[in-house]
């Protein structure tokens, strides 16, 4: 969590001149490390490489438009996040006013694992741990790999459908006007991406197989 | 009295409505006795969190990954 910055006795602190988005964005290692993960994050959403490169292209012209002052890396990356949530609420709308309206699959649902038995009890494979500190995982690279590869193993329409409520916080009856579904369809598969997000979380990050401790049931 | 099956499913809608007081009252219950469904309740949450802070870039990197960022400024020819 403790970063040492290695100019804080040589100069004055970085928050002292705050940063505008123009000299930032001029870095190119800062620049291309955004690059990377907003395209990364567009394309989870949106599918399509292209849609999603056009978008991030359009989110980070826009953020130079309006270039303004920054304390530091994380106000900026967190501004051109929103800029780009924008750039992808607006594509999905867009879809809805197309009437190209996303497929869901019924078929799906009956393919999701159940991590519970015929008497409705967590499986003793399935129980779920405490996770020890997300708050430090965030702060590595590594968890977000892991995140990512998360995300990319749920069935295609479930993962757009959860990343429509939890990325870019869209409201649910603006979600199930774009997929064409009832609201408590919704709950069910934000319950199943959720069960399914969960497991694979804990198997490869928080709790390794085979370092996990047996669970007594409830 | 709930199940695991039917608590979880609870857990879950509790992020997107109000659940009514008979469910809240079951689920109470069931989550006062069962671990499982307890962490799996804060786990959701997690998940939550962790949704929000990848939404505002937070699997960016702050800090440059070798320790250049005094010539930062300096970089532009």
């Amino acid at each position: 969590m403790t970063h040492t910055n290695p100019i804080q006795n040589s100069g004055p602190p970085p928050g002292g001149a705050p940063a505008t988005t123009t000299s930032l964005l001029a870095d190119p290692v800062f620049l291309a490390d955004l690059r990377r993960q907003m395209l990364k994050f567009a394309v989870l959403q949106l599918g399509d490489p292209h849609l999603a490169e056009d978008a991030v292209q359009e989110a980070l012209v826009g953020a130079l438009k309006n270039a303004r002052s920054f304390a530091g890396r994380a106000a900026i990356k967190t501004w051109v996040f929103a800029i780009l949530k924008n750039k992808i609420i607006d594509q999905l709308r867009l879809r809805i006013t197309d009437n190209k309206r996303l497929a869901y699959p019924d078929a799906e649902e009956s393919n999701d694992p159940d991590p519970f038995d015929d008497r409705g009890i967590w499986q003793a494979e399935e129980r779920p741990h405490v996770w020890r500190d997300p708050e430090g995982s965030i702060e590595q690279q590594q968890f977000w790999r892991v995140f990512e590869a998360c995300l990319e193993h749920l069935p295609t329409e479930q993962g757009r459908i959860f990343m429509m409520r939890e990325f870019v916080e869209m409201e649910s009856h603006e979600i199930c006007a774009a997929v064409g579904i009832t609201v408590s369809n919704l709950h069910v598969i934000l319950y199943r991406a959720r069960l399914r997000l969960r497991a694979c979380l804990e198997d490869t990050w928080f709790v390794p197989k085979e370092f996990a401790p047996e669970v007594p049931s409830c | 009295m709930l199940k695991c099956r039917a608590a979880t499913r609870l857990l879950s809608e509790e992020l997107e409505r109000k659940l009514s007081f008979r469910e809240v009252l079951g689920l109470r219950f069931h989550t006062l006795e069962c671990t499982n469904c307890r962490n799996f309740g804060r786990q959701i949450k997690t998940l939550r969190q962790l949704s929000q802070s990848y939404a505002q870039g937070a699997s960016v990197p702050d800090q440059p990954q070798d320790s250049a960022s005094a010539n930062q400024a300096d970089d532009r020819n």
